[in-house]
């Protein structure tokens, strides 16, 4: 069965087949990635073309990737070297890249929603590397990916989100994904970081970091933004390390076996101290592996749709 | 030139006038006579059959943005006029939110010289304090003098309770409102409401309660200075529970309600479609169902369109980006008659007073009359009229509506003022 | 399936097997530095088979591995259906390796160009051989294979269908009528 949909803009409504299938797909991937030419013609001949509107290194070098291991044509389209700086609408610029006959299109964009206006605008698949505060759901994937490989199921885990769950797009693409995988997920953050309608979404709320740790399998931690902004929303850096930071001393009181996973770039002695960024329970390095193949098996998935 | 509006349904509640198969014969622009079975006498009158139409007094949407100065491609006084007559309107306030802000005499006398020779009549709001930037008052006197009929910062509060406690006293001299766009600042900045919605669709959301602090400043103010104050496009709940409280302890207070506010809730933002931004946002049910309470027990006095004109190009950009606001002129009538007089939530009386007699005590406007004597400032009614909206019909020069291709009943289909008449979407003059 | 004729059982389908592992090994003058691998789905079985038959013949077990072609097709853009990929199982080193590639019917050989692809992607063998069970013609690349187990002339609008235990449950070299598009 094929996905259900030609473009991935986010995992709110995703059916259950589908995220299997992006996943069982991404374990061909991930043997590919292991072969001495980590390259296959699939893609032979498609044109995708990187559309970031926000830098972001990680996530572009992972579908760049992604995108040249299947064979396919890369082009980026970043604000920096772009004609956006001198003020061309999305539109134009939109349409400017489907006049130049490209298949598919993944786009990053600081504006929610940016995605689905993409899709009337052109006719490429789109496969969507965040929007604004909205979903970033080939994180979400890779997040569920690295999971699965490790402990072998999704179903009945318990995992909780830690950190700035109301300015973060991860979190909103794992809630959607892993409940409908059919995981109990919890989020945990100081308060004012936790949306009012979040526990609408069948999400429990954790204020205390020792009882997260000691009621969950998996601990997903966000990146805490230091920037002033985000600074607002807590007193300081001290408290939040103090109440909320993950620490090998925290980890050994409460439980031993934990998961920990982490989108990066982690900030390290803030929201994962250093020995947990390098120790045991972590498989930070992992999910960037696995993030190259999760985004293989969605191109993958999309690309060869007719 | 002498017309004859024949076998029609005569609506004024100030009236109480309530009768059907009337005829109204106007002449050179006032109304000649008002009665049964009128004959025409001469061969130089025109018939017009109105057979299951009703005629009220002239409309009035106290609450539109005529753009002109300042953003002339988006509309002017001339286009917000012509879609004001389509829509049903023979008057409209004009909010003061242009370039430069209506904040000097002359302002108000170029709106006032731009809209001269037209059928609508414009009443230019000016603005409260001077930009509009909430720090000097502005010079309401000589303002009033010219034309103005109340005073707003509209697009934000007037910024520090002080200056409106200022603005409050200032305008007591004079007995004009001041018509608050309620909203806190320290809370704005979303582009939707706060609500799951919000949280689903990762959008920067506004709070009800930006709206709430702001109404129960102003009702406190109001009621400590004796001043009156207007309510702007409610929108919360609790906004609509605090006016009906505050109207209760007697305290000057009025309000007005979009029809969109009434409408939709902020599940029509799922589609990310830019018009469906405005500010307020669109609200929950429980916000919408309160408003419609307020709506019949009175505590809205009003219904204004909030017309809000942006060109294509800025509402077809993100939906972050995009600026708020839709237009309504030729909407408004219509989504009242469909969500409420055929859902019997209000009577075609009670519609009559909300688009037509309350706004203009609002304003303190005289209300036209339907009698003898007086000047012919009429809309026409057909409330039975199924139609589709087109925008691209409209004689606005914006385009930025959600309900484009929604089917309605109910439609004004003319408006007579000023010696002239707007019929099968024809300015003519009688 | 419309079966027109079984053409070859359980016993005829081993003893062809029999006689390719004889084959390979008479080639190759024994089974030095041969490694088998089949491909998905009963090329996989067969390539077991094989390997089983060498041991018994020359005492020794043949590396097995299994390849997966469909991230190599050419036909993404003509079929209707998505393929379905898996894994592909090749855990020891091709390079300067004999490889015995095995697979169930020959026919237009476009598969067998997506494995010798695949295979260039794993290392550089010495050689590859190509092992089939049925080869049943109508050839669209310059393809022929080394071992072939049947030439089964067929026209277009029938098929061979082989089956083997482990996957279909029985043993058996089917002609039947075509599936209409």
């Amino acid at each position: 069965m094929p996905l259900s949909s030609r473009h991935l803009l986010g995992l709110q409504g995703v059916p259950k087949e589908d995220i299997q299938l992006i996943l069982d797909t991404a374990i061909t991937f991930r043997e590919v990635l292991e072969r001495p030419i980590k390259r296959v013609p699939t893609l032979q001949g498609k044109t995708i073309v990187n559309l970031f509107y926000e830098s972001s290194t990680r996530t572009r070098i992972s579908f760049e990737l992604a995108e040249k291991r299947l064979s396919a044509d890369a082009i980026n389209f970043a604000v920096s070297t772009s004609s956006v700086n001198k003020g061309e609408s999305l539109k134009d610029t939109v349409r400017n890249i489907e006049a130049m006959k490209v298949d598919m299109v993944v786009i990053r964009h600081a504006a929610a929603g940016t995605p689905l206006m993409l899709t009337k605008l052109c006719d490429a698949n789109i496969i969507n590397a965040g929007d604004g505060i909205h979903e970033h759901p080939t994180q979400a994937l890779l997040d569920m990916y690295s999971i699965r490989e490790k402990i072998g199921r999704l179903e009945g885990l318990k995992v909780c989100i830690v950190g700035d769950i109301a300015h973060s797009r991860v979190a909103l693409s794992n809630i959607f994904g892993l409940k409908t995988m059919g995981a109990k997920v919890s989020v945990c953050g100081p308060s004012t970081m936790i949306p009012k309608y979040i526990q609408d979404l069948g999400v429990d709320v954790i204020y205390n970091i020792d009882e997260a740790i000691q009621e969950n399998d998996v601990l997903n931690v966000l990146r805490i933004q230091l920037e002033r902004k985000a600074r607002e929303y807590f007193p300081s850096i001290r408290e939040y390390i103090k109440y909320f930071g993950i620490t090998s001393e925290r980890l050994e009181k409460n439980k031993k076996d934990i998961l920990i996973l982490h989108p990066g770039p982690i900030n390290r002695g803030v929201e994962l101290s250093s020995d947990v960024a390098d120790g045991p329970y972590q498989i930070i390095l992992q999910q960037v592996t696995n993030g190259v193949a999760v985004r293989m098996a969605v191109l993958y998935l999309l690309g060869t749709l007719n | 030139m002498k017309l004859l509006l024949k076998n029609t349904r005569v609506l004024n509640p100030v009236q109480n006038l309530n009768e059907k198969n009337l005829d109204i014969l106007i002449e050179n622009g006032i109304i000649a006579e008002v009665g049964k079975n009128l004959q025409q006498d001469s061969s130089d009158v025109k018939v017009i059959d109105l057979t299951g139409k009703i005629i009220t007094p002239g409309f009035i949407d106290i609450h539109v943005h005529l753009r002109e100065p300042g953003r002339e491609d988006e509309e002017t006084v001339e286009t917000g006029c012509n879609a004001a007559a389509n829509g049903g309107f023979t008057a409209v306030a004009c909010m003061p939110n242009t370039e430069p802000a209506i904040d000097s005499a002359e302002v108000v006398e170029f709106i006032k010289k731009q809209s001269a020779n037209h059928l609508v009549d414009v009443y230019p709001v000016a603005a409260a304090s001077l930009g509009r930037k909430g720090e000097v008052l502005s010079p309401m006197a000589e303002l009033k003098d010219s034309g103005a009929v109340a005073f707003s910062d509209d697009g934000v509060a007037i910024k520090s309770a002080s200056l409106l406690k200022r603005a409050l006293e200032y305008s007591l001299m004079f007995d004009l409102p001041i018509i608050e766009h309620c909203e806190d600042d320290s809370l704005a900045g979303g582009v939707m409401n706060e609500s799951f919605n919000s949280t689903l669709l990762g959008l920067p959301a506004i709070p009800n309660v930006a709206e709430d602090l702001i109404v129960m400043r102003d009702i406190l103010l109001a009621e400590y200075t004796g001043g009156k104050v207007h309510i702007a496009h409610i929108s919360s709940a609790n906004a609509v529970n605090m006016v009906r409280e505050a109207k209760k302890k007697g305290i000057r207070i009025t309000a007005e309600v979009t029809p969109h506010h009434f409408t939709l809730t902020d599940d029509a933002v799922k589609t990310y479609d830019t018009n469906t931004k405005m500010n307020p946002p669109l609200r929950t049910r429980k916000d919408v169902d309160a408003i419609i309470e307020g709506l019949k027990d009175g505590t809205i006095d009003c219904i204004a369109s909030d017309h809000a004109p942006h060109s294509i190009e800025e509402k077809e950009m993100e939906f972050e980006y995009a600026p708020n606001g839709i237009i309504g002129l030729e909407t408004s009538i219509g989504l009242a008659f469909t969500e409420l007089l055929h859902k019997k939530i209000l009577s075609l009386e009670e519609l009559v007073l909300k688009y037509a007699i309350n706004p203009r005590k609002v304003l303190n406007i005289n209300i036209p009359l339907i009698q003898k004597g007086f000047k012919a400032e009429l809309t026409i009614l057909d409330p039975d009229l199924v139609w589709t909206v087109d925008k691209t019909k409209f004689l606005s020069k914006s385009r930025n509506t959600p309900f484009d291709k929604r089917l309605l009943t109910g439609k004004a289909i003319g408006v007579i003022n000023n010696c002239k008449m707007f019929f099968d979407g024809k300015f003519t003059s009688i | 399936m419309n079966i027109k004729a079984k053409l070859v059982d359980k016993e005829g389908l081993d003893r062809i097997l029999t006689r390719i592992a004889h084959e390979i090994l008479e080639k190759n003058k024994g089974s030095k530095n041969l490694v088998l691998i089949g491909m998905r789905t009963r090329g996989e079985f067969l390539a077991k088979r094989l390997q089983q038959k060498i041991k018994d013949i020359d005492g020794v077990e043949l590396p097995l591995g299994v390849l997966d072609v469909t991230l190599y097709r050419d036909d993404f853009r003509t079929r209707l259906k998505q393929p379905q990929v898996s894994v592909s199982d090749i855990t020891f080193d091709i390079n300067e390796k004999d490889v015995i590639l095995v697979d169930d019917v020959l026919y237009t050989g476009r598969t067998v160009r997506s494995a010798l692809n695949a295979l260039m992607d794993f290392g550089r063998p010495s050689s590859i051989q190509l092992c089939i069970l049925v080869d049943r013609g109508h050839r669209e690349l310059p393809i022929r294979a080394d071992y072939v187990g049947k030439n089964i002339p067929t026209s277009l609008n029938e098929e061979i269908k082989l089956k083997v235990e482990e996957y279909d449950g029985e043993d058996a070299i089917y002609l039947v009528e075509a599936e209409k598009k």
